[in-house]
C-alpha cells in the first residue's frame, strides 16, 4: 500500500487577495478581461525580455502587497519561481524586496509547487503570510529552449505558446473569501515521450496519475468540483488527458477544462494546441477562476497545473522528458 | 514504474495532430523558386551591366544581394514571419542560411559583442558550416586522387 499523496489542510489556509499581470497577447484572449493588469509593449522599455520578465515579476509583486494594503515587513515568506535557467528572473525579481524567499522550479506546475509549499508552511502556524507567484515570457523562454525569435522556421502543429505575464497568490491563515481544502503531491511519471514540442503528451500520463490519485484517496467523483482546470495540456493534450482517464474508469465530464486552451483563441491567435509555461496556471487561476469564485460561479475547483521538466541538454542526449503535475482544491469559504 | 509505455507512445503517435505535408510542401515550393527566381533576375540584372563582368563575379554578387536583403528583413522582424509560411521554401536557399546567422546575433547581443555575440552568431548555423567545410575536403580528395578520369 503505498503512502497517500493527499494532504487536507484542516486549519484553514486562505486566499487573501490574487494579482495578475499580462502581455498583449494574453489581454486579447478570451479571458483577457479577467487579468488585473497588462502592457502593450512585451518588453516594457528594457533592454532585454529578461530584464522585462523581471520588471514584470516585481511590479506584480509589489501590486499585489499595494492591493492587500501590506508592507514587506507583513509578509513572512514569498515562495516564487520562472522558467529560465536557476530560475533567474525570480532571484532578480526578490533583490527588490526584503522578504525571505524560496525559489521553486517545477517547470510550468511551479505555481502548484509554491501553493503547496506555502499553504504547509502556514498549517505550522509559525508564518501568517505568504505570497506565491510565479512568471514566464514568450521572448525569454523561446530563446531558452528552442531558437533565436527572429529565426525563420515554422512552429509545429503540437507546438504551444509561452504566456507572458506573471500571477500570484497572497496566502494567509487568517481568513479570506476562498479557502484550499486539500492537495495532491505528484510524481514524475515518463511514458517515454521525446518530443520537446509535444509537451501535451509527455504532460498528459503525469495529470492523469495525481488526478486519479487525488479523487481516489478523497473518495469523490470529478463531479464533485465545479471545475478542474489542468495547467497547460494544450487541446490535444485535454484530449489525450480525457481518454487516458476513461481508460482508468474516471471520465471527465465538461467541467474540466485546461488553462492554456482558455487564455487564448487557439485557432485565431496562432497559437498552436495553446498557451503554456509557468505564468498559464498562475494567471488564468488568479485572474479568471478566482474572479469566477468570488462571484459565486464556481464553488469548488480542483487546479493541477502540469509541468514538462524538460531540459536541452537532456532532450540532446536522447531522454525522454519527465512529466509532473500537482493538484490543489479550493473552495469558497 | 516509468519505463516507456509502447501502448502510450502509439496511442500518442496515432492521435496527435500532425504537420498538414501536401499544404507545406506546396508553400515552400512556390516560395522557394520566387526566391531563386529573384536570385536569377540579379544575375541576368548584374550579367547586363557593361563592366563585363566575369561569371563567378556575377554569382558571387547575387549571393550577397540575397544575404544583404534577409539580413535587413530578419533586422526588421520580416523575415520570421516569411519562414513562418514558407517552411523549408526560405530556409534551403542562402537567405535561410543568412537569416540564421543574422537571428542568433540579434538574440545574443545582449550579453555583450565577444562572449555573446561573436560566440552564438553561428549556434544555428555552425553544423551547415560544417558539413560544408567536410564535404568540401572529401570531395576534393576524391577529384585530386581520380583528377585523370576527369579530364
Amino acid at each position: 500500500m503505498m503512502k497517500a499523496s493527499t494532504h487536507i489542510f484542516e486549519k484553514g489556509v486562505f486566499i487573501e487577495d490574487t494579482a495578475t499581470i499580462v502581455g498583449p497577447k494574453e489581454k486579447a484572449g478570451p479571458v483577457g478581461k479577467y487579468f488585473d493588469k497588462h502592457f502593450d509593449d512585451d518588453i516594457l522599455g528594457q533592454p532585454s525580455y529578461e530584464k522585462a520578465e523581471i520588471k514584470m515579476h516585481v511590479s506584480l509583486i509589489k501590486y499585489l502587497m499595494n492591493k492587500t494594503k501590506h508592507d514587506p515587513k507583513d509578509v513572512d515568506l514569498c515562495i516564487s519561481g520562472d522558467l529560465l535557467d536557476e530560475i533567474m528572473g525570480t532571484s532578480l525579481t526578490m533583490r527588490e524586496f526584503d522578504i525571505p524567499f524560496l525559489g521553486a522550479y517545477n517547470a510550468c506546475a511551479t505555481f502548484a509547487e509554491c501553493l503547496i509549499t506555502g499553504a504547509m508552511f502556514l498549517t505550522t502556524g509559525k508564518f501568517k503570510r505568504i505570497i506565491c507567484s510565479t512568471s514566464s515570457h514568450f521572448s525569454t523562454a523561446e530563446r531558452q529552449y528552442r531558437f533565436p525569435l527572429e529565426l525563420g522556421n515554422q512552429r509545429t502543429p503540437l507546438a504551444q505558446w509561452t504566456v507572458t505575464g506573471a500571477g500570484g497568490t497572497m496566502l494567509n491563515n487568517t481568513g479570506g473569501k476562498v479557502r484550499l481544502t486539500s492537495c495532491t503531491i505528484g510524481q514524475v511519471v515518463d511514458y517515454g515521450v521525446k518530443d520537446a514540442n509535444d509537451m501535451g503528451a509527455c504532460m498528459a500520463p503525469a495529470a492523469k496519475t495525481t488526478l486519479s490519485k487525488h479523487l481516489r484517496e478523497l473518495g469523490v467523483s470529478p463531479d464533485y468540483y465545479d471545475l478542474i482546470l489542468t495547467g497547460d495540456l494544450g487541446e490535444a493534450g485535454s484530449r489525450l488527458l480525457k481518454r487516458l482517464m476513461s481508460e482508468e474508469g474516471i471520465p471527465l465530464g465538461d467541467n474540466y477544462n485546461d488553462c492554456g486552451v482558455l487564455i487564448f483563441n487557439r485557432v485565431a491567435q496562432d497559437v498552436g494546441q495553446g498557451g503554456s509555461g509557468a505564468a498559464c496556471s498562475s494567471t488564468v487561476f488568479n485572474g479568471y477562476v478566482y474572479k469566477k469564485m468570488l462571484s459565486g460561479e464556481f464553488k469548488r475547483v480542483l487546479l493541477v497545473p502540469t509541468g514538462a521538466l524538460c531540459s536541452k541538454t537532456s532532450i540532446l542526449q536522447g531522454e525522454s522528458i519527465p512529466g509532473i503535475a500537482h493538484a490543489v482544491s479550493f473552495e469558497v469559504v | 514504474m516509468n519505463a516507456p509505455n509502447e501502448k502510450y507512445l502509439e496511442l500518442v503517435h496515432g492521435k496527435m495532430p500532425k504537420s498538414k505535408h501536401i499544404a507545406t510542401m506546396f508553400r515552400a515550393f512556390w516560395t522557394g523558386g520566387t526566391i531563386c527566381a529573384i536570385g536569377q533576375a540579379f544575375t541576368d540584372l548584374y550579367s547586363s551591366l557593361p563592366y563585363d563582368l566575369p561569371e563567378d563575379d556575377v554569382s558571387a554578387l547575387t549571393t550577397i544581394t540575397l544575404i544583404l536583403i534577409t539580413a535587413i528583413l530578419t533586422g526588421f522582424g520580416v523575415y520570421d514571419k516569411i519562414g513562418a509560411y514558407a517552411g523549408a521554401g526560405s530556409i534551403v536557399p542562402i537567405t535561410g542560411f543568412a537569416n540564421s546567422v543574422v537571428s542568433s546575433a540579434i538574440e545574443h547581443k545582449r550579453e555583450g559583442v565577444v562572449l555573446g555575440l561573436c560566440a552564438n552568431m553561428f549556434s544555428v548555423a555552425g553544423p551547415v558550416i560544417v558539413f560544408g567545410i567536410s564535404s568540401s575536403i572529401v570531395v576534393g580528395i576524391i577529384v585530386l586522387i581520380f583528377k585523370g578520369a576527369f579530364i
